[in-house]
C-alpha cells in the first residue's frame, strides 16, 4: 500500500525528514511517532501528495508519486487519500453537509448528498448537518473532520495530531473514530502523534 | 456545489463587505450609464429637430438664441422680421425651401406657432383626428401637447402672450382646434400650430365681434411681421454665399443649427466630461475596494484555500474560485448600477418633460452599456487577479501545519 525509499525533504539548508525504508499493507494502522520538529507533518505531506519530497521514491496504492503532474496529483489526493488536518480547518462559511459535498465537488467526485448524510448518521452528526462549524463543540468538529476525509471512501487515511489537546477519554475515542472509519472503508490508517498515551493501541509504528 | 455556489457562500458571509463594494461599483455604473442615456438623447432629439435645416433667418441679437427659439423652441424668440424681407429672402435661388414661423404666444406652456402646411411636412406629421388648419383661428395641437392639455377637435382655447405660463390672455379672440397630429418623436409634438395669419389677428387691437378676414384684410404692409424663415439650401454652394447674404440685408441675422447646437454642445460637453470622469473615479475605487476585500479574504481565507487543495483542488481551479468571486460582485454591481442609471434617467426625463424639454427616457438601451458591463467585469478581473495569484501560490502543506 505504501512504500517508502530513501526519503529525504529539505527546507533550504534544513533537513526536516529522513526516512530510508517503510512499507505498510492495505488496511494497516499505523502510528507515526515523533517529538516535534521531528517532521511528521512533512511526512504526512509527502504520502498525501501535498508537498514533492527533496529526494526518494514514494509509491501510495501503487502509484508513483512522483510520476503524477501537477493536476494528477490533485485529482489522485482528492480521490484516494483523506486528511484530517491538525486544526481541521473545516469552511466557516458552509454548513456541515456542504463541507462533506465540497470534498465530493473538489476531488471531481459525482456529487453524492445521500452518501455524505449516510457518513454524517454514522458519526452520530445527522442531527448537526446544517450547523455552520462555529456552532460545533471541538469533538464535533472533529467527527465532521473525520467525515470530511472518508466521505470519498479514501484508500489512505491520514491524521494529523489527532489527540491533541484532548483528554483521555476522548483521546481514546478519537483514535476509536479513525480506526473504526478507516476499516469501514477499508483504508490504511496513519496517524502522527508525539502523544505516548495512544502508543500502546497500535501495534505498527514507526518513530522519527 | 459548485464555484458560483462557493463564491456565493463567501460573498453572503461577509455581507457588508459585499455591500459596500456593490454600493461603489452600482454608482459608478449608474452614474456613467446615465450620462450615456442622457446625452445621446439629446443630441439625437436635437439632431431629429434639425434635420434639413440649413439656415435660420431671423432678428438680429443672438445666432444661439435664435436657434434654441426657432428651431428647438426652448429660448425666447430674438424679435421680428419683415414678411417682405423674409418673401425675397425665400425667393433666392439658393433656396430650395423655406418655412416662416410666427411666435410669441403660448397655451398652458405650449407654443403657439403660425406657419404654413410645410412645416409638419417637414417633420412628418399627419393627423392622427380632425384635419390640418385652412382658416384662421383655427389650430392643430402636436401630440404631447394634446395629451398635456387635454384639448380634443372641436375644443376652443386662448392662447396667452409669452412663451411662459402666465402671460396676458388674448381674452376675445379664442383658436378653434381642428387637428391632433400623430407623435413624430420631435418638437412638432410639443406645438400648437395654426397660421400665420392667426398670430396676426390675436396681436391686432379688437374690436367686438371683429371679423378675422376683414381685420387681415386692413393688415398694413408693415404690420405684417414673421419671427423666423426656416431654409433648405438648393445647393452646398449655398452654405458658402447665403448667410452672408442674410446678413448683409441688415434686418436679418442667419444662423446654422448644425453649427450653434455643436457650440452648445462644446460648452456643456464640459460638465459631460467632468461628470464622465467623476463617474470612472468611482468606479476605479470600486475596484481598488474590490481587490482590499479580496485581498484581505484571501488572508483570512489561506487555510480555506489550504483545506480545498487538500480536498483535491488544482491551484487553477482556486484561481477561478477568487476570479469568479470578484468578477460575479463585479457583475452584480454593474446589474444593479444599470438599473439605478436608467431609473434616474426616468426619473430626470419625467421632470424636463414638466418643464417642456422631454425627450430624456430610461426605457431605452444603448449598445455602449454593454462596454459598461465589459468594464465592470475587467475591474472585477483586474481587482482578483492579485489574490488568485496568491490563492494559486499557497503553500498547502506549510499552511495547513501552521495554527
Amino acid at each position: 500500500m505504501i512504500a517508502v525509499e530513501g526519503l529525504s525533504h529539505r527546507y533550504g539548508d534544513r533537513q526536516v525528514l529522513a526516512l530510508d525504508a517503510w512499507r505498510a499493507a492495505v488496511g494497516e494502522h499505523w502510528l507515526v511517532l515523533g517529538a516535534s520538529g521531528s517532521g511528521k507533518t512533512t511526512l504526512l505531506g509527502v504520502l498525501g501528495g501535498l508537498l514533492r519530497p527533496t529526494a526518494g521514491r514514494v509509491t501510495v496504492a501503487g502509484q508513483d508519486l512522483a510520476a503524477l503532474s501537477g493536476p494528477a496529483l490533485d485529482r489522485f489526493r482528492g480521490q484516494h487519500v483523506g486528511f484530517v488536518p491538525q486544526k481541521l480547518h473545516l469552511i466557516p462559511s458552509l454548513d456541515v453537509e456542504a463541507n462533506l459535498v465540497l470534498a465530493q465537488y473538489l476531488a471531481g467526485l459525482p456529487q453524492d448528498h445521500a452518501r455524505a448524510r449516510e457518513v454524517l448518521g454514522a458519526l452520530g452528526l445527522a442531527e448537526r448537518r446544517h450547523a455552520r462549524p462555529a456552532e460545533l463543540s471541538h469533538g464535533q468538529a472533529q467527527r465532521v473532520a473525520v467525515a470530511r476525509a472518508v466521505v470519498n471512501r479514501p484508500r489512505l487515511l491520514l491524521a494529523d495530531e489527532p489527540t491533541s489537546n484532548l483528554d483521555d477519554a476522548n483521546c481514546a475515542q478519537a483514535i476509536e473514530l479513525l480506526e473504526s472509519q478507516a476499516r469501514a472503508c477499508g483504508a490504511t490508517l496513519v496517524v502522527a502523534t508525539h502523544d505516548q498515551r495512544v502508543r500502546a493501541r497500535f501495534e505498527h509504528r514507526i518513530e522519527l | 456545489m459548485n464555484l458560483a455556489r462557493l463564491s456565493l457562500a463567501y460573498l453572503r458571509a461577509k455581507p457588508l463587505n459585499t455591500a459596500l463594494n456593490l454600493v461603489l461599483l452600482a454608482l459608478g455604473v449608474a452614474t456613467i450609464a446615465f450620462v450615456l442615456l442622457a446625452t445621446d438623447q439629446v443630441e439625437e432629439r436635437m439632431g431629429r429637430d434639425a434635420r434639413g435645416i440649413d439656415l435660420v433667418a431671423g432678428a438680429k441679437g443672438s445666432p444661439m438664441q435664435l436657434i434654441l427659439s426657432a428651431v428647438f423652441h426652448l429660448d425666447a424668440p430674438t424679435g421680428n422680421i419683415p414678411l417682405a424681407a423674409a418673401k425675397e429672402l425665400a425667393r433666392n435661388r439658393a433656396v430650395k425651401k423655406a418655412i416662416p414661423l410666427a411666435l410669441g404666444d403660448s397655451y398652458r406652456g405650449f407654443r403657439i406657432v403660425g406657419t404654413t402646411h410645410d412645416y409638419v411636412a417637414h417633420y412628418g406629421g399627419e393627423p392622427a383626428a380632425g384635419r390640418l388648419w385652412t382658416e384662421p383661428m383655427e389650430a392643430v395641437l402636436g401630440a404631447e401637447a394634446a395629451r398635456a392639455t387635454g384639448l380634443a377637435v372641436g375644443g376652443e382655447f386662448i392662447g396667452s402672450h409669452g412663451i411662459a405660463e402666465g402671460g396676458e390672455e388674448h381674452g376675445d379672440r379664442p383658436y378653434k382646434v381642428v387637428g391632433v397630429l400623430k407623435p413624430t418623436g420631435t418638437v412638432l409634438d410639443r406645438l400648437v400650430l395654426g397660421s400665420v395669419e392667426s398670430v396676426w389677428f390675436v396681436h391686432t387691437h379688437p374690436e367686438k365681434h371683429d371679423d378675422p378676414k376683414a381685420v387681415l384684410a386692413a393688415l398694413r404692409e408693415d404690420e405684417q411681421e414673421i419671427t423666423a424663415l426656416l431654409i433648405q439650401y438648393a445647393s452646398p454652394i449655398a452654405a458658402a454665399t447665403l448667410p452672408r447674404f442674410v446678413n448683409s440685408t441688415g434686418t436679418m441675422q442667419a444662423a446654422s443649427p448644425a453649427f450653434e447646437s455643436a457650440r452648445l454642445f462644446r460648452m456643456i460637453g464640459v460638465g459631460v466630461d467632468v461628470l464622465r470622469a467623476f463617474a470612472l473615479v468611482l468606479v476605479a475605487a470600486a475596484g481598488l475596494s474590490i481587490f482590499i476585500a479580496l485581498y484581505n479574504a484571501m488572508e483570512e481565507r489561506r487555510y480555506d484555500l489550504a483545506v480545498m487543495r487538500m480536498l483535491g483542488a488544482s491551484p487553477g481551479k482556486l484561481m477561478r474560485l477568487v476570479l469568479a468571486e470578484a468578477v460575479a460582485l463585479a457583475l452584480v454591481g454593474a446589474a444593479i448600477g444599470l438599473v439605478l442609471g436608467h431609473l434616474a434617467a426616468e426619473v430626470v426625463g419625467g421632470m424636463l418633460s414638466a418643464e417642456q424639454q422631454g425627450a430624456i427616457t430610461g426605457r431605452t438601451w444603448r449598445a455602449e452599456e454593454l462596454w459598461l458591463v465589459a468594464l465592470a467585469a475587467g475591474v472585477g478581473l483586474v481587482a482578483g487577479l492579485v489574490p488568485a495569484w496568491r490563492a494559486y501560490r499557497t503553500d498547502i502543506s506549510h499552511t495547513l501545519a501552521q495554527a
